[in-house]
């Protein structure tokens, strides 16, 4: 692995964060509405304030956010701001910062989806690996298909008929949020069973409806894999096809499979934002959805910016391990 | 003329027939629903509300008086057309893009394969609610389905691309160019006719994205408003609690008919796939 290539994966990482930050700069603006005057009117028919002097308000908000300078100016700010990581004020909740309301729902989103996206990726690729083995009992076969068809339905869609089937009819499980209404969280043992407990079913949807995919890429890796001359050549030596399954074809069919759960850990973040809705979950997904409903723009950037940023820094990683790995990466170009 | 050549292509590739039939249904549902169903009864205040199902209302009426059977007739088709316009519109661009990047090369092609790269990465719903936020206040069908497609070709471009790359220096184009046809009318009659399959793939998956990412955005709320579409329904029904006050029909119906979109969809892409990838299908079937 060349320095080159360091640094010009480094570039690649500048570049996707820029133009992501520019995007999510310039699109908001082109828009007809004022999202200030916007905010404030809404203010004002559910408060009820007097709306004689309307235009000095939104004047004066205007100053304070920055939003009266010239667009320019707006944008230099905007890139120093996403440098120091600062996204402003939320406007809904105005005293608090955008990304204190977003580092606080962060750990709830990470925690979730994390722990699914771990057991969905291990269940899914050693189910793979099975459809592939040509000795694995053909019963296999009618097990993987619930799941495959899973795989085609959105999570959120499981997760409100899971909540409906374990929370409403059986009640076995809590309806939705992250712990129990007026526990005080703390890092007591039953606190974090309440939490564990409240987040068993949004993990489950979360697991059902993504095995199925991890499956079937497994299966087209191993499948892949299959045909390749080394694994020709162990057959042809006469190695003992358990020998053949585990040590040849598995083992490098884990490699393209695992930059697949690298890149869906990037993802992790923003993956499940209707599912946290459906469970009022409290991580960034419903973060995201209340600033959607209130209009809040500054916390909406912050969490798309967060999104891209984590994604951008996994692939930058990734990237950077991978030669190590499979030393032909970094020649190829 | 008869109907066996079309049951034995059935029998050889059963997932594709079962996912067209699939498709087919849920395409049929709307236009034939309007036969048996006044869809001016899913506007709001056109029924008495919050109605479990009945003989007058098979599946109930919502907490603003829609009948939902009449939602569904209604919406089914609306939420269709966003996918398919989309995917429409995702694989046109990305038929275009693809083969000036992969026929031309050069300069095209590092700057095609960079945005499409760099937007890849990128979380596509994120972006969508960036868009629609800013549209909100009167987003229709048609452009709910343009703001979508806006963030659908990248995946055909890339898919369409890399098979054009490997099929320009194949033996019967050098053979076309020899004989003096021009770069579109190769284009034209030597790869696109070869490119059908992946196409074909390649516009089931874009619809379904398209589909996903439509639902995703109007259950979000960021939907046309008072388009019955299924997300829309979605949203109301999470909107005003469906799920607590037991009222199943409410948001059953919806997430049935997106299932079966979904499932369809996912059975003509699987289909496809065998014909596109037969290499891979080849082990255990």
């Amino acid at each position: 692995m060349s320095l080159n290539y360091v640094f010009r994966r480094f570039g690649v990482f500048l570049l996707i964060v820029w133009a992501g930050a520019t995007i999510n700069f310039l699109m908001p603006r082109m828009a007809p509405v004022n999202p200030i005057r916007e905010r404030l009117l809404q203010a004002v028919s559910f408060g009820g304030a007097g709306k004689t002097d309307m235009e000095a308000v939104v004047a004066t908000y205007e100053a304070r956010f920055g939003l009266d300078q010239p667009l320019w100016k707006q944008y230099l700010r905007y890139l120093g701001d996403v440098a120091r990581l600062d996204f402003g004020v939320s406007i809904a909740n105005f005293p608090s910062r955008a990304s204190d309301i977003i580092m606080r729902a962060l750990p709830w989103t990470l925690g979730l989806l994390t722990t699914a996206t771990l057991i969905a990726f291990a269940l899914g690729t050693v189910l793979g690996a099975l459809l592939a083995w040509p000795r694995s009992p053909g019963a296999l076969h009618y097990f993987a298909a619930p799941f495959l068809a899973l795989s085609a339905i959105p999570y959120y869609l499981l997760g409100l008929v899971l909540v409906f089937l374990l929370g409403f009819t059986l009640r076995a499980f809590p309806l939705g949020g992250g712990f129990t209404l007026g526990t005080l969280p703390g890092p007591t043992l039953a606190f974090a069973i309440d939490v564990i407990y409240h987040s068993i079913v949004p993990a489950l949807s979360i697991v059902l409806s993504s095995v199925g995919f991890w499956a079937l890429s497994m299966r087209g890796m191993m499948v892949t894999v299959q045909g390749e001359d080394y694994v020709n050549y162990a057959e042809a030596r006469g190695l003992k096809s358990r020998e053949i399954f585990f040590r040849y074809a598995l083992r490098n069919a884990l490699l393209p499979q695992t930059t697949a759960l690298a890149l869906a850990m990037g993802y992790v973040v923003s993956g499940a934002v209707l599912v946290e809705v459906v469970f009022a979950y409290p991580g960034v997904g419903t973060v995201l959805y209340r600033a959607v409903q209130t209009f809040d723009y500054f916390v909406i950037y912050g969490v798309v910016l967060m999104v891209i940023l984590a994604i951008a820094v996994v692939t930058l990683i990734l990237d950077l391990v991978y030669p190590l790995l499979d030393p032909r990466i970094a020649y190829r170009r | 003329m008869t109907l066996s050549p079309i049951f034995a292509a059935a029998r050889r590739h059963p997932q594709l027939a079962a996912g067209l039939i699939v498709v087919f249904v849920v395409l049929a549902f709307g236009p034939v629903g309007t036969l048996f169903v006044d869809t001016d009864l899913s506007r709001v205040g056109a029924a008495e509300p919050n109605l479990s199902p009945s003989l007058e209302h098979l599946l109930g009426t919502d907490a603003a008086g829609r009948d939902l059977l009449a939602v569904m007739v209604a919406g089914t088709p609306l939420t269709l057309r966003v996918g398919f316009l989309a995917g429409a519109v995702g694989l046109g661009i990305g038929i275009i893009l693809g083969f000036l990047a992969g026929y031309f090369g050069g300069l095209v092609d590092t700057l095609i394969r960079g945005a499409a790269d760099v937007l890849l990465t990128v979380p596509g719903l994120l972006f969508l609610v960036v868009l629609a936020t800013s549209l909100r206040t009167a987003v229709t069908v048609d452009m709910m389905a343009l703001v979508v497609a806006s963030l659908a070709w990248m995946l055909p471009t890339r898919t369409i691309r890399s098979q054009v790359l490997s099929m320009r220096e194949r033996a019967y184009v050098q053979v076309a160019r020899l004989s003096g046809m021009r770069d579109l009318e190769i284009i034209a009659r030597e790869l696109l006719p070869n490119l059908l399959p992946y196409l074909a793939a390649s516009f089931v998956s874009a619809v379904g994205a398209a589909v996903l990412a439509s639902i995703g955005l109007e259950a979000l709320g960021l939907g046309p408003q008072n388009e019955p579409t299924l997300g829309m329904t979605i949203y109301w029904a999470l909107f005003y609690t469906s799920l607590l006050r037991g009222m199943w029909w409410w948001w059953a119906p919806p997430i049935a008919m997106i299932v079966l979109i979904f499932l369809g969809l996912f059975l003509v892409s699987m289909g496809l796939d065998r014909i596109a990838n037969p290499r891979i299908w080849k082990v255990s079937s």
